[in-house]
């Protein structure tokens, strides 16, 4: 029943792409799992642990397969940029050499879940460096998007995956600022249905059912690889150790904002590649939630001060 | 680009004519042509937000405003956190009567419960257009997700225009002659206050907390952990300074006498509060070691200095001038400063402060000004026509009106137009001026 997940024809000016459905809405209402209540199955595909995926930067040529299955599999529409890819130049191209000329940059939107781009940087001799980077939700173990999200419309499902279900989204798009990778985009010429799309991990449609994410799936370099994220990171630890001379001792995720279900690996420094940097380790929604399990107590300290001042100042007033 | 073009035209046009008219205002003068330039600048102000509007609904945020993925949050975010600590003077002037017993403010609170209401009336509004799906606005009051800061702003946001309007209430009733009403609300009248009270002591100090959670992106001159104090207290300041301005327009407007020992005591608890927040400021600029970043980027430094001196040093200092103390024209033109101060550090959490993590992406487009203006507008048009209509001064020479008393009527003029809020004479020279 995957074609049953909850979707919404496309409003406004995507019109265009009529036909074209998107994971999220309407009838999602009954069948998204509420908060608390228990998800869908504990994906098989990963062994019953965080569902992952880990990415090699050295091994992506920048074929953007990924990109054209995320858009079948969740009925996004085919960007000209992937169609292009397709007729253009073939995947015979290696990694970090130039892309051609007429190979179109990809922008996330709210119906392109994900992106690949040729990401070029000089280095201290002049020299240029890059690396194709593969942009989605990282999929964060403590999600600042979710925190933030007055209805519940983001929702960190208990398998892993952080999914969005339009039919909540009020569109305040406090989601968009809070993510610390900028992931989170919006509809912006919707004139009354705008929604926020964001990759789902393939979540309803796949890996509830046991399968791995369609991007992972379609990478035909082994860049992408879906796992447990545990055996993930023993993975790429592996990996650096065989080759130090190569990789770089980091595992973009494996830290950042308190970790996330996307990993990356690369020999080229993240900060060159366009990531974020300086990202703090600890998870963001502590930041908040520090101060909002405060106001209950807030709430009975003043409520009590105020009505002692109150009344106590209200009898001098009177016995005066 | 035409339309750009036309669109800020009409802007500095109707915000030109504006400013003319509230100082005008403020000199007592009333130039001729004021009352139909003021009609006028109105309707065209009006008539093109209908039209921006109406495009908004139909093709999208994105067809209106300067917003794009890489900037979610334009100006209108900043401007409704000003419009709710601009507002803050309600549950401040509320506080001080029937929480601390100082009667001497009775005379203000009824226009600041006012003023409070139509700001949060802007806000809404705001709100309203600036959100995607604004038919779900009562989803948080649905849709409980307690961890979000958001969602406990929509609850007391919510809960707070519902206790402005019943602690506004007593006024309409008044005019009705609905007694039994009226007492039933004085009973009501003491939880009510304090139930406000705690809630704008709430969301004022959340709206600070909803950037707690992207302390990356913000600049270091305004990312803190103590930004739900520094709103808080800003607000009160803030709250202060709108009391005095309150005063001082309607007792022109009006033709009412000004209490300038009322402006006098507003001023020095303003001055103390911004004393406060100048120390907390500064505290915290040392403790997270933010000075050396005051310089990069320059032009972040300069927004800084100019918050902290027009918006919170030369107020404080007006208000703790014992000359500038005796001429309401100073104390008013400090509280000016207090508002602008706390708009503009609004404005740099929300805004100016993402610039260098963002780059230079966003400026708003003038449809999204217009909007702001055209609401803010209605406001000011919405307290002109309370005041007349209803009993929000107190009689003159009668410093403690009671709610039981009958009903009397602000000032005389014929009902027909909102001229008398904007470029009025007034009927009766101010005493201490005479
Ligand atoms: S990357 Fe952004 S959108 Fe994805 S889960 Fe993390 S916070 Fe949410
Ligand atoms: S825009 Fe929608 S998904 Fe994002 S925080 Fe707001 S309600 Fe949640």
């Amino acid at each position: 029943m995957p074609e049953e997940i909850s979707r919404r024809h496309l409003l406004g000016r995507t019109g265009a792409a009529a036909g074209l459905l998107m994971l999220g809405a309407r009838r999602g209402a009954a069948e998204a799992p509420a908060p608390g209540a228990p998800d869908a199955p504990a994906p098989t595909a990963s062994g019953g642990e965080t569902p992952s995926v880990l990415v090699d930067l050295t091994r992506c040529i920048g074929c953007r397969a990924c990109v054209r299955a995320c858009q079948s599999a969740n009925r996004l529409p085919e960007t000209e940029a992937g169609a292009l890819r397709t007729a253009g130049a073939g995947a015979s191209q290696t990694a970090g050499t130039d892309a051609p000329a007429s190979w179109p940059r990809q922008e996330l939107a709210f119906d392109l879940w994900t992106a690949v781009n040729l990401n070029k940087k000089k280095d201290g001799n002049g020299r240029e460096r890059s690396r194709f980077v593969k942009q989605q939700c990282m999929h964060c173990l403590e999600p600042a998007c979710v925190s933030v999200c007055p209805v519940a419309a983001l929702y960190k499902t208990e398998a892993g995956p952080v999914i969005y279900r339009a039919e909540r989204c009020i569109g305040c798009r406090y989601c968009m600022v809070a993510c610390p990778f900028d992931v989170p985009r919006f509809e912006w010429n919707s004139g009354l249905t705008p929604v926020i799309g964001k990759c789902q991990f393939c979540a309803q449609n796949r890996l509830f059912r046991g399968q791995g994410p369609a991007c992972a799936e379609a990478c035909p370099t082994g860049a992408l690889k879906f796992g447990g994220r545990n055996n993930l990171l023993f993975e790429a630890h592996a990996r650096i150790n065989a080759r130090p001379e190569t990789y770089l001792p980091h595992i973009y995720g494996e830290h950042e904002v308190g970790g996330t279900s996307w990993l990356y690996i690369s020999d080229i420094p993240f900060e060159e590649l366009g990531f974020k940097r300086d990202l703090p380790k600890m998870p963001l929604p502590a930041l908040t939630w520090d101060v909002i399990d405060k106001i209950p107590a807030i709430v009975a300290v003043l409520a009590s001060l105020f009505a002692a001042v109150s009344l106590g100042l209200k009898r001098g007033e009177k016995s005066v | 680009m035409m339309v750009e073009t036309a669109g800020w035209s009409v802007l500095i046009l109707c915000s030109g004519i504006f400013l003319w008219g509230a100082w005008a205002a403020a000199v007592d003068r009333r130039p001729p042509f004021l009352a139909p330039a003021l009609t006028g600048a109105l309707s065209l102000l009006w008539s093109v937000a209908a039209v921006v509007l109406t495009v908004r609904f139909i093709n999208g945020l994105g067809a209106t405003t300067a917003m794009t993925d890489r900037f979610p949050w334009g100006v209108w975010i900043g401007l409704i956190q000003a419009g709710v600590a601009v507002s803050s003077g309600g549950y401040v002037v509320a506080a001080t009567v029937h929480i601390f017993h100082i009667r001497r403010f009775e005379p203000v609170l009824r226009p600041m419960v006012l003023t409070a209401f139509l700001g949060y009336c802007f806000v809404a509004a705001s709100l309203f257009i600036e959100v995607g799906r604004p038919y779900r606005l009562w989803h948080p009051i649905a849709m409980w997700q307690h961890h979000s800061i958001m969602f406990e702003v929509a609850w007391c946001v919510t809960l707070y225009m519902t206790v402005l309007a019943l602690e506004f209430a007593p006024v309409v009733l008044e005019r009705f002659r609905m007694h039994t009403a009226i007492r039933v609300m004085h009973i009501i009248l003491m939880p009510l206050v304090i139930a406000g009270v705690i809630l704008s002591t709430l969301h004022q100090s959340s709206l600070g907390s909803m950037f707690l959670i992207v302390p990356q992106k913000i600049h270091p001159l305004w990312s803190s952990p103590l930004l739900p104090v520094i709103y808080l207290i800003s607000s009160v300041a803030v709250g202060l300074a709108m009391t005095m301005i309150a005063s001082f327009f309607s007792s022109k407007a009006f033709g009412r006498a000004l209490d300038a020992s009322l402006l006098k005591s507003l001023a020095s608890a303003a001055g103390l509060v911004l004393g406060l927040y100048f120390l907390v400021r500064a505290v915290d600029f040392t403790a997270r070691g933010a000075w050396t970043s005051v310089l990069s980027p320059a032009w972040l430094g300069a927004f800084f200095a100019l918050e902290m001196g027009a918006g919170v040093l030369w107020p404080a200092l007006l208000f703790a001038t014992a000359k500038s103390l005796d001429d309401p024209r100073r104390l008013v033109a400090g509280s000016f400063g207090v508002v602008f101060g706390v708009t503009l550090n609004r404005l740099c959490v929300s805004w100016f402060g993402m610039v260098p993590h963002t780059g230079p992406v966003y400026f708003p487009s003038s449809m999204e000004l217009i909007i702001s203006l055209a609401l803010v507008a209605a406001a000011v048009a919405a307290f002109a026509l309370a005041a007349r209509f209803l009993p929000v001064f107190p009689a003159q020479d009668e410093g403690h009106a009671r709610p039981e008393q009958a009903p009397r009527h602000a000032p005389l003029a014929p009902p027909s137009s909102l001229r008398s809020a904007k470029g009025p004479a007034p009927q009766v020279p101010a005493p201490e001026e005479a």
